[in-house]
């Protein structure tokens, strides 16, 4: 067995390190990645943790096909309790930071306890330091990864650290590595800084181990070449996540001026996708993906003129575009510049704007509360501000930058109307009112509002229903528009999103937006040449069920329930008013959005509250959490410096 | 030979990762034949690889005959003659001859029996095995549109 791979077990109050193999036999009931790192959370974090407290624990994970070569699968995850939701924070990252952590010969870092001081864990070559990080404490998240780079002499060395938002615990503060991947959304950032933990740098020369490498050549090349030949991934590669824009602003579902409109209509053309490419300098990539959807982009001339940066995404045209009734691929990239090196959530940033912009336009904040800032929707300098304001939380800014929920308690519980969220999360610029499955998606997410968990992109191609029911092995309606359903391609989509994440595998490449794309049983001979793992697509789900319900446990362990399995109110009671035909005058039909939630539950094994019952936990083999946090006493002292 | 493209390289590091596969079994890009060089914040990907010297430096520096030239004009390097001296290394002009940090040996582009696998992989064609006459017109052809752009957003 190829699998001698490494977990390490870190406590920054004692500083000290425990090293331990990752068993095999968890590996085939968890794989690695997202899962892995939600096996050791479930027993590790108690149910009423203080999110930002010591008995908070950090997992870092890599998935586990990260480091090999194709469908981009180089990805990491990092999890812990969320500050915002009070549940899974889980956040999945590109760039190369996973592929180094195995090379510095781990797959998994799990972090407890809060540092004395600030301080940085370095792995490298198999070995942990823990270092001292008051030097690097204020740097934004560029200048702290160069800055790392620069101390140990390794320009290889990848980091994934947290910027000023993260140190100032903005509830939606992100991780960092490279210029714009991020581990995004659930607050994890906050929770490093809560932790005095800078950043996390990994670099080595270990070798991988791979149990058949002729034939994973041979398959990945396959299997690479077949996901990135899809049509979606050959625009993908050329315009970025961008192109999603035109669809979205044309058709109707991009949420506008904090979702009172579901599209800018004519107004919006100048953030269409091919716009953005007179500032293109090249698509460039994570470790090991062929797709390349990344822009590198520059600001040749205006105000802005010298500006170079990469993105920005369909998210942040979202963000810093109609959300606050901006249209300008300019003050875009800027935003995105910005909130990139602050070390915050792009899209949880904008919907927290968006929202305080709405709530000044209808008298609940006033030039009182902010110091005489103007919330007017298209004042750029008022965007920027307002958002300098909650990273360094200053003034209302420190009121914001505690979430939603808190928030509102300033501003009057009944502003919650006009926050896009759910489970405090915020939302993306989408608007899914006239989408069921993808209203479904976001209120069932057990990150809370999210469309990386379980959005079904193809159900808007309404693709015939024998297709469907080959793709999803059940009967599925075509209609987008439909109920009846939707739970389970929902359900099927949860299931596949957690595959993907627990192996490192990018959700570009995978069933989300192109039917073609690679699913579960193109996996499969993946793991095997990989690790010698050999698993049946049945049994690939079952990890995908037993993982996914892990989550779900770990939320009703918190206080969650069918209660908090809603989309926004707004969803339910006002109409969409611009768009297509099909998309305008939309809402969600309440009752039968109720049906649509118990199908999912259904379709999971849970009951009609949305609690797993006895007997799927029997059947997925799940027990109650116990403590695996080695004793770490009894152990040697991490290297101190 | 091994011809590359810097402007068409995404820095996926595919080519690092399925060297060290094929000629190891392994994942390992400290020990590929092949490197890039990449730099996010300057904002750089740059392939590094043996250029196959009609006169090679690393040749000619050997002194256990270590080396022999395929049909393919490669320079190979034959590991039980090799004995550890890195001379090659210092000799050659580009860096492109490696140290394996495992068996402390240089590590250089043996053009895979004429399939080089970082070429199969290379979803955008920065990599190409290609004559040095293909590769001439290429890089005219590049440069030219290239040349054009600029025009085009008046930065010349």
């Amino acid at each position: 067995m190829v699998l001698k791979r490494k977990v390490a077990f870190v406590d920054l109050t004692k500083e000290k390190t425990v090293v331990e193999e990752i068993p095999v036999k968890l590996r085939k009931i968890h794989l690695g990645g997202r899962g892995l790192n939600w096996y050791y959370l479930y027993n590790n974090i108690p149910a009423n943790a203080d999110p930002f407290g010591e008995e908070n624990v950090l997992a870092v994970g890599s998935g586990l096909l990260s480091g090999f070569p194709a469908l981009g699968a180089g990805r990491a995850q990092i999890s812990a309790k969320s500050p915002i939701t009070g549940g899974v924070g889980d956040s999945n990252m590109g760039g190369a930071f996973a592929p180094q952590l195995k090379y510095a010969g781990f797959d998994h870092i799990i972090i407890r306890g809060k540092a004395k001081r600030p301080v940085y864990i370095l792995v490298k070559d198999g070995e942990i330091e823990i270092r001292g990080a008051e030097h690097l404490w204020g740097m934004d998240t560029h200048e702290t990864q160069k800055a790392i780079r620069e101390e140990i002499e390794d320009e290889r060395a990848e980091s994934m650290v947290i910027g000023r938002a993260g140190e100032n615990r903005v509830v939606f503060a992100n991780v960092m590595n490279g210029i714009k991947n991020s581990g995004g959304r659930s607050g994890l950032g906050a929770v490093m800084g809560s932790k005095n933990l800078k950043a996390i740098t990994a670099s080595g020369a270990i070798d991988i181990e791979v149990h058949d490498p002729e034939n994973l050549l041979r398959y990945a090349l396959e299997v690479d070449t077949r996901a990135r030949s899809t049509k979606w991934a050959k625009t993908l590669g050329r315009l970025g996540t961008p192109l999603l824009y035109d669809v979205s602003y044309t058709t109707g579902f991009i949420g506008t001026l904090n979702w009172q409109y579901n599209t800018p209509g004519e107004e919006g053309s100048p953030l269409e996708a091919e716009n953005l490419e007179k500032y293109g300098m090249k698509m460039v990539a994570c470790i090991g993906c062929s797709v390349h959807c990344r822009h590198r982009v520059k600001i040749r001339e205006g105000k802005n003129a010298g500006l170079t940066t990469e993105g920005p995404e369909y998210a942040a045209a979202g963000a810093f575009g109609t959300g606050v009734g901006i249209y300008d691929w300019e003050f875009v990239i800027k935003g995105n510049a910005l909130c990139n090196k602050w070390g915050v959530d792009i899209i949880s940033m904008g919907t927290t704007v968006a929202w305080a912009f709405e709530l000044y336009q209808r008298g609940y904040i006033t030039e009182k509360d902010t110091f005489g800032l103007k919330l007017e929707w298209g004042d750029e300098e008022a965007v920027i501000e307002l958002a300098r304001m909650i990273v360094e939380r200053e003034g209302i800014g420190n009121i914001l930058a505690e979430g939603f929920k808190k928030a509102a308690e300033h501003f009057g519980e009944e502003t919650l109307y006009y926050a896009n969220q759910t489970k405090n999360h915020p939302n993306l610029l989408t608007d899914e009112r006239g989408i069921p499955s993808f209203s479904l998606g976001i209120a069932t997410s057990t990150r809370g509002a999210d469309h990386l968990r379980s959005r079904p992109g193809i159900d808007l191609f309404q693709l015939p229903e024998d297709v469907l029911e080959s793709i999803y092995g059940h009967k599925i309606i075509s209609d987008f528009t439909a109920y009846e359903t939707k739970g389970i391609m929902v359900w099927w989509h949860e299931l596949l999103y957690n595959i993907v994440d627990s192996l490192g595998i990018c959700k570009f490449q995978t069933v989300f937006n192109s039917a073609n794309s690679p699913k579960f049983e193109d996996y499969i001979p993946l793991i095997k040449y990989a690790t010698g793992i050999e698993l049946t697509k049945q049994q690939l789900m079952e990890i995908a069920e037993r993982n996914y319900t892990i989550e779900r446990l770990f939320n009703v362990m918190n206080g969650f329930s069918r209660k908090d399995d809603y989309p926004p109110e707004r969803y339910f009671s006002e109409e969409t008013k611009r768009g297509l035909p099909f998309m305008k005058g939309r809402k969600l039909d309440r009752e039968k959005y109720e049906k649509m939630l118990d199908e999912y539950y259904r379709q999971h094994g849970w009951d009609e509250n949305g609690i797993p019952k006895e007997e799927t936990l029997a059947r997925l083999g799940i027990e109650k959490p116990k403590v695996s946090f080695p004793v770490i006493e009894k152990t040697a002292d991490a290297k101190k410096r | 030979m091994l011809a590359v493209f810097p402007e068409l390289c995404t820095g996926c590091r595919d080519c690092e990762i399925v060297c060290s596969l094929r000629h190891f079994g392994v994942i390992n890009p400290e020990r590929s034949r092949i490197r890039v060089l990449r730099d996010v914040f300057e904002g750089f990907e740059l392939p590094l690889v043996c250029l196959q010297c009609e006169d090679a430096p690393c040749m000619n520096s050997c002194r256990v005959d270590a080396f022999f030239v395929d049909i393919r004009n490669a320079k190979i390097i034959d590991y039980e003659k090799c004995i550890a001296c890195r001379r090659c290394i210092i000799a050659c002009p580009f860096g492109v001859n490696f140290l394996d940090p495992a068996t402390k040996k240089p590590l250089k582009c043996d053009l895979c029996d004429g399939d080089p696998e970082c070429v199969k992989f290379c979803s955008t064609g920065a990599l190409r095995y290609i004559t040095a006459e293909e590769y001439n017109r290429e890089k005219i052809k590049l440069s030219s549109e290239k040349y054009i752009k600029a025009i085009k957003r008046e930065e010349i």
